[in-house]
C-alpha cells in the first residue's frame, strides 16, 4: 500500500483527493454562508429570514442552488457567446484555486508555497477579469457600466491590501503563510498576534476587503438602485450561480486571510489551549460575522466617496505605515514586537 | 468638503459604523417581528370585512327576506338578488348572486341589511385558481355561512355595543 502511494499513479491520487476534500470544505462553508447572511441580515430587521426548507431553513441554499440549475441559459444576441459564457467560470475557477495556500495548521495545508502571499494577491487581482468580461461580452449598458465600476474599484483596493500586506511580510521577513502564523506565536496567546502591533491596518485591511470582494458598503458594480445588478444582469441559471458562488468564496477567503494575517490563524487564543484548524474555522466566522453585520447597517458609498476613500485615505495612509513599520523594523523597536523573524530574516 | 474637527474625528475613527454595529446587535437579539404566516395569523378585529356569507335563524329559517337594499346600495353593483313568494307566501330569494371579483369589501352590504342576514366574515383565505369559482351563488354563500356562524355570530355580539 505504502508503495503504490509513493508511485506517480499514487502521489497524483492522493493530490486529487486533497484537492476534493478542500472544495468539499469550501462548498459546504459556502452553503451555511449565503444562509448565515440571509439569517444575520433578517436578524438585524427583526426578520425571520429563510426558515422552511429543512430544519431552521438550513437547506434554503441547497434549494436555491438547485433552482439555478435548472432554469434556462438565457444568452442575449449581441453577446460574445464564447466569453460571456467564460467569464463566469473565470471567477468562480479564480476565486477557488486561492484557497490551495490557505493553511489551516502547519501540515494541514495544501501547497505549502513560500510565496503565498504573492500567490494569494495575484490571484485574486485576476479575479476583476471574471467580472470585465461578464460586463463587456453581455453587450449590455448596465452590466458594463458596472463591470467598469468593480474593475477601478478592486485595482483601486487592492493596492492598498497589497501595502498593508507589505507591513505584515516586512514582520515576518517570509512570503509563505505557515511563518506568517508562526511568527505570531508567542506566549501571550491573543496579544501576540499581529493585530496589536499592525492595529490600524486591521482596520483598514477589513474594509479593503469590503471594497475588494464587492460587498456592501462597497457594491457600486452591482447597485441595484441604478445598474439593476450590476455586471450579472445578462446572466441567469448556473452561470449566475457560478457568480454569486466565486463571490461568497471570495469573502470567505477574505476571512481567512484577515485571521492568518492578524489573528494569529490555527493558534489558540489563550496560552495552554491547543492551537486546532478549528481555532481558524471560528476565526473565519468570526469575521463572516462582522461582514454581514456591515452589510445590514452600513448605507452605500457614492462613487466618488469610494475613490476618495480608496485613493485619498487607505494610500497614504498604508503607505505611512509601511515606512513606520520597515523604521521599527529595522532599528529594533519596542523590544523587536515589529521584527519577528522565523526564517532568519 | 469643510467639515468640522469633531466629524472627521469621528469619522476617522468610525463612530458611526461602531454606534451603527450597536444598535444593529440591539436589534440582532429583539423578538421577531414576523409572523410564520400560515401557521401563525396576526389578530382580527370584530369589525373585520373579509367574505361573505349568508346567514340562518336558529331554526334553520333562512334570514334574507328580499329586500334587495344590499343590492341597491352595493357601489359596485356585485349583487344580483332575484325574488318570489313562497308556497307558504312569505318572499324569499330565489337567486342571490355576489360577483366576488367586483366586490370591494365596503361592507355597506351588512350595513345596510335590516335582518343581518348578509354579513361579511372574519374569512379571507379564499383565493381560488380560477375566475369563476368567484362568482358566488346563493348556495355558496348559505354554505359561507353555516361554516363561518360561529366567529359571525361573536363578531356581531362584540361589535354590537357600537351599532
Amino acid at each position: 500500500m505504502a508503495e503504490f502511494f509513493s508511485s506517480n499513479l499514487g502521489i497524483f491520487l492522493i493530490i486529487v483527493g486533497q484537492c476534493l476534500m478542500l472544495t468539499a470544505f469550501v462548498m459546504i462553508s459556502l452553503l451555511v454562508l449565503v444562509y448565515a447572511d440571509r439569517k444575520i441580515w433578517a436578524a438585524v430587521q427583526m426578520r425571520r429570514g429563510p426558515n422552511v426548507v429543512g430544519p431552521w431553513g438550513i437547506l434554503q441554499t441547497v434549494a436555491d442552488a438547485a433552482k439555478y440549475v435548472f432554469k434556462e441559459v438565457v444568452i442575449p444576441s449581441g453577446a460574445d457567446k464564447t466569453v460571456y459564457m467564460l467569464a463566469p467560470l473565470v471567477g468562480f475557477i479564480l476565486s477557488i484555486i486561492s484557497w490551495a495556500v490557505i493553511p489551516f495548521s502547519e501540515n494541514l495545508i495544501l501547497a505549502n508555497l513560500n510565496v503565498a502571499v504573492l500567490y494569494i494577491f495575484a490571484v485574486s487581482s485576476l479575479e476583476v477579469y471574471g467580472v470585465i468580461m461578464g460586463g463587456w461580452a453581455s453587450n449590455s449598458k448596465y452590466p458594463f457600466l458596472g463591470a467598469l465600476r468593480s474593475a477601478a474599484q478592486m485595482i483601486s483596493y487592492e493596492v492598498s491590501i497589497g501595502f498593508i500586506i507589505i507591513g505584515v511580510i516586512l514582520s515576518t521577513g517570509s512570503l509563505s503563510l505557515v511563518d506568517i502564523v508562526k511568527a505570531q506565536d508567542g506566549d501571550y496567546g491573543f496579544f501576540n498576534w499581529y493585530w496589536l502591533p499592525h492595529f490600524p491596518m486591521v482596520i483598514l485591511f477589513f474594509i479593503s476587503a469590503l471594497a475588494e470582494t464587492n460587498r456592501p458598503p462597497f457594491d457600486l458594480p452591482e447597485a441595484e438602485s441604478e445598474l439593476v445588478a450590476g455586471y450579472q444582469v445578462e446572466y441567469s441559471s448556473t452561470p449566475f450561480l457560478l457568480y454569486m458562488a466565486g463571490e461568497y468564496i471570495a469573502i470567505w477567503l477574505m476571512c481567512a486571510l484577515t485571521s492568518i494575517l492578524f489573528f494569529g490563524g490555527w493558534l489558540s487564543p489563550i496560552p495552554g489551549i491547543p492551537d486546532s484548524p478549528l481555532w481558524l474555522v471560528g476565526k473565519m466566522c468570526f469575521f463572516f460575522f462582522l461582514f454581514a453585520m456591515v452589510k445590514a447597517i452600513v448605507p452605500r458609498f457614492r462613487y466618488d466617496q469610494l475613490m476618495r476613500l480608496g485613493w485619498k485615505v487607505f494610500l497614504p495612509m498604508s503607505l505611512g505605515w509601511i515606512v513606520l513599520v520597515a523604521f521599527f523594523v529595522q532599528y529594533g523597536a519596542f523590544g523587536g514586537t515589529y521584527a519577528r523573524w522565523v526564517t532568519g530574516g | 468638503m469643510a467639515h468640522s474637527l469633531k466629524r472627521r474625528v469621528s469619522y476617522f475613527l468610525l463612530l458611526d459604523i461602531l454606534k451603527g454595529f450597536q444598535l444593529g446587535m440591539k436589534y440582532f437579539f429583539k423578538p421577531k417581528y414576523t409572523l410564520n404566516y400560515p401557521h401563525e395569523k396576526g389578530p382580527l378585529s370584530p369589525r373585520f370585512r373579509g367574505e361573505h356569507a349568508l346567514r340562518r335563524y336558529p331554526n334553520g329559517e333562512e334570514r334574507c327576506i328580499a329586500c334587495k337594499l344590499c343590492e341597491a346600495i352595493c357601489p359596485a353593483q356585485a349583487i344580483t338578488i332575484d325574488a318570489e313568494p313562497r308556497d307558504d307566501g312569505s318572499r324569499r330569494t330565489t337567486r342571490y348572486d355576489i360577483d366576488m371579483t367586483k366586490c370591494i369589501y365596503c361592507g355597506f352590504c351588512q350595513e345596510a341589511c335590516p335582518v343581518d342576514a348578509i354579513v361579511e366574515g372574519p374569512n379571507f383565505e379564499f383565493a381560488t385558481e380560477t375566475r369563476e369559482e368567484l362568482f358566488y351563488n346563493k348556495d355558496k354563500l348559505l354554505a359561507n355561512g353555516e361554516r363561518w356562524e360561529a366567529e359571525i355570530a361573536r363578531n356581531i355580539e362584540l361589535d354590537a355595543p357600537y351599532r
